[in-house]
């Protein structure tokens, strides 16, 4: 079973009905048992990063997802909430990954959110080479930089992290669920990653 | 690179997909969850659904139909239309939508905005801004076009930017409906006014229009109706000849 953690994510929806197309059985759930004995765990996130930590700690969800063993998923807000620290509101996350996340500075030419769909490249790690390239959605006003743990980038006013992985803990900055045929390779993607 | 978005946008009533001509005539163009999905297939970027809808019972249907929509769909949708209180909003949201539109409801209480921001992050908030060129002056105007407000465009885009607004969908009434283009230099002055992603919105009527509002309009995505629902033009066709005419859009 997948767990999809539940949680104040404006996309989690949108996560859940992409797994429906592709005919996976998942659970919509902040239960701790349940999401400890899930097999893999989807962590959305739509929102603002201050307003989310504070309802993961009120469930002690803060807690619990640093220490889960099996594969994890975070997606936009879940993948920046999975670093130490962010710029939005100065907010304290869950430190799985050791890195901060900043905010995208606007330019003459270039908008803020960065808003639409824009190429993954130099893709490794759990997207592997297919993914080179290819196009998905984006929106978010905050990114992670180019890391050690960088499995894919994309570059918009500066090249960003576009997805991460560190042991079990994977992520995308984009929206798979959101993304057409290459959003539900990416979900299938994470899905075949052997415990 | 990040590609110009092009947006079908579906005006929706009692569950069927219409297109209001100079927001008065009303044709219908089909079932919003079958044309929603015929679109992401043919490579729509996003789509946009606006509840027409002008009674409480109507917009119970139009929560239903979100739900329904968001079943089916690939991409990013936007949904708005009556939007008056926050709960609207989570509602919608709830329902599988990716991000609102509001319009006349954030003329009235410029605050909702900022509410809405803070509660659901600015990524998701599209300020939907209709207005019309009088003299000197771009009006705006509300309940879908029919009332004059002492708002003027382009200090109203930049307040709601600055209230948390994610993104402005600009659509001139001059043009809309008109199939003689897009309002190039209104687009042109507000994407330097602010530094959110502007939708423009009305008068498409050729591919060539597409090339004008991202070339020299600078828009980054372009909204429009008619020509999709009525096969005017195909968006394989649209994407080609951008990509001919060297703007950068998604395969």
């Amino acid at each position: 079973m997948i767990a999809i953690i539940k949680y104040n994510a404006g996309n989690t929806q949108s996560v859940a009905f992409a797994l429906d197309r592709l005919g996976i059985h998942y659970k919509i759930t902040d239960n701790t048992e349940e999401i400890l004995s899930a097999e893999k765990v989807i962590f959305p996130g739509v929102g603002e990063a201050s307003t989310a930590m504070k309802y993961l700690q009120d469930k002690n969800l803060d807690q619990l997802l640093p220490q889960l063993k099996q594969p994890v998923l975070g997606i936009c807000l879940g993948m920046q909430l999975m670093c130490r620290f962010s710029e939005e509101n100065s907010t304290k996350c869950l430190d799985i990954f050791d890195l901060t996340v900043k905010r995208f500075e606007a330019t003459q030419t270039a908008k803020v959110p960065h808003t639409g769909w824009n190429n993954l490249t130099q893709t490794k790690g759990w997207l592997g080479p297919q993914f080179e390239n290819t196009f998905v959605y984006f929106v978010h006003s905050y990114y992670v930089p180019v890391n050690p743990y960088t499995v894919a980038q994309t570059d918009y006013i500066v090249p960003f992290s576009a997805a991460m992985e560190k042991d079990n803990f994977f992520a995308a900055q984009f929206h798979p669920e959101k993304s057409a045929e290459v959003g539900e390779m990416v979900i299938k993607q994470f899905l075949k990653i052997k415990k | 690179m990040l590609t110009k978005r092009i947006i079908p946008c579906l005006d929706v009533k009692d569950g069927r997909t219409v297109k209001g001509i100079n927001f008065k005539e009303l044709r219908d163009a089909g079932d919003p969850v079958a044309l929603g999905a015929l679109y992401a297939q043919q490579g729509a970027d996003e789509l946009v659904f606006l509840d027409i809808s002008a009674t409480d019972e109507e917009r119970k249907t139009f929560a239903e139909l979100v739900k329904e929509i968001a079943a089916e769909c690939t991409i990013p949708f936007t949904v708005g239309g009556g939007i008056k209180i926050i709960q609207d909003v989570e509602r919608l949201l709830k329902a599988g939508a990716d991000k609102v539109t509001i319009n006349s409801s954030a003329v009235k209480n410029p605050d909702l905005i900022n509410q809405l921001a803070r509660e659901f992050g600015s990524q998701c908030i599209v300020l939907a801004i209709d207005a019309r060129n009088v003299g000197d002056y771009w009006l705006v105007h509300t309940h879908g076009g029919k009332k004059e407000t002492e708002k003027e465009l382009f200090s109203w885009a930049r307040e709601g930017e600055l209230r948390g607004a994610g993104e402005i969908l600009f659509t001139s009434m001059n043009h809309d409906g008109t199939k003689n283009g897009f309002a190039i230099n209104a687009l042109k002055e507000l994407s330097k006014t602010v530094t959110v992603p502007i939708i423009a919105s009305g008068g498409a009527g050729q591919m060539s229009h597409f090339v004008d509002v991202f070339k020299e309009g600078n828009a980054d995505a372009a909204l429009a109706a008619s020509v999709f629902h009525f096969g005017e033009i195909s968006l394989p066709d649209l994407k080609a000849y951008l990509r001919k005419n060297d703007v950068e859009v998604r395969d």
